[in-house]
């Protein structure tokens, strides 16, 4: 199998983590909530119809997956979005996007061969 | 002129690429339904596809296989969900063993291909990938990075070149 070298061989597992991680919704907003500012972990407990304990495992998931960082400060737990997995998610995309733009130049190429044009 | 566009959301795992051609809707909706053309554009010319069995109605599989620069030929199966000539045509794609026996343990993609008229002429092909879950998009993505990887080397040849 064919691996993406472009990140060394630890790419693939982290990547996967990433897409698990994202792929639930609340944790998609707190990716985004903590992409525009830092926030502590019981201000994010405040914007979800959840308990505390609940959002801290959310949290939890999305830092094993690397896609926020933690620190403490004081009492507090900050977090913060970590753009570098971000971005390693959305090349898996732009990996998939490369194989279809190869596909459909070579359909263009098709459709304007005189040669093949003929046989409909 | 080809005009395309990607959209990609990662929570659906869902893409869709929406390219528009000058061709008829017809000669378009040839790109699937003609095998021989089929071949020319579903792999990459150094891992060129061979339809085997293709027969685009409700229920049948068709069979293909690519032959890699290795000599390597991986086979996939698709099985036809939906077809309506020449405006849509609905797919499972999956991977299947050398005798071309589906592998369950593969992950399988959903296509939806969609073609209208354009005003003024030409047609637009809207094809939405579904995939069955962020891990059978991770494994596909490294099954097919090879196209990624060779087009980026052709173009750092390119560039060497000058």
């Amino acid at each position: 199998m064919v691996v993406c070298e472009r990140d060394g061989p630890p790419a693939i597992p982290a990547i996967d983590l990433v897409l698990r991680a994202l792929a639930d919704p609340t944790r998609r907003d707190i990716v985004k909530v903590v992409l525009h500012s830092e926030q502590s972990v019981s201000a994010l407990a405040r914007r979800y119809p959840m308990s505390f304990a609940a959002v801290q495992k959310h949290v939890a998931i999305l830092a094993t997956a690397t896609v926020i960082t933690k620190h403490r400060h004081g009492r507090e737990q900050l977090v913060r979005a970590n753009i570098d997995a971000l971005r390693r998610a959305n090349q898996v995309f732009d990996d998939l996007e490369e194989i279809w733009r190869g596909r459909v130049a070579r359909m263009a190429e098709i459709l304007t061969s005189p040669e093949l044009g003929v046989l409909t | 002129m080809t005009v395309m566009t990607i959209e990609k959301d990662i929570g659906t795992h869902t893409m869709t690429i929406t390219a528009e051609f000058d061709a008829d809707i017809d000669r378009t909706w040839q790109l699937w339904a003609d095998p021989r053309q089929l071949e020319r554009w579903w792999g990459p010319p150094f891992y060129p596809a061979t339809f085997v069995d293709h027969d685009l109605s409700v229920g049948s599989i068709v069979t293909y296989y690519m032959t890699g620069p290795e000599g390597d030929q991986p086979h996939g199966w698709w099985r036809i969900t939906a077809v309506d000539p020449p405006n849509s045509l609905e797919i499972e794609d999956g991977f299947a063993d050398e005798h071309g026996v589906a592998n369950p343990d593969m992950p399988v993609t959903h296509m939806n291909v969609a073609l209208t008229r354009r005003d003024g002429g030409g047609t637009r092909v809207a094809i939405r990938s579904t995939f069955a879950s962020q891990e059978a998009m991770q494994q596909l993505i490294a099954m097919g990075m090879e196209e990624g990887l060779r087009e980026a080397m052709g173009q750092m040849d390119a560039i060497v070149a000058q």
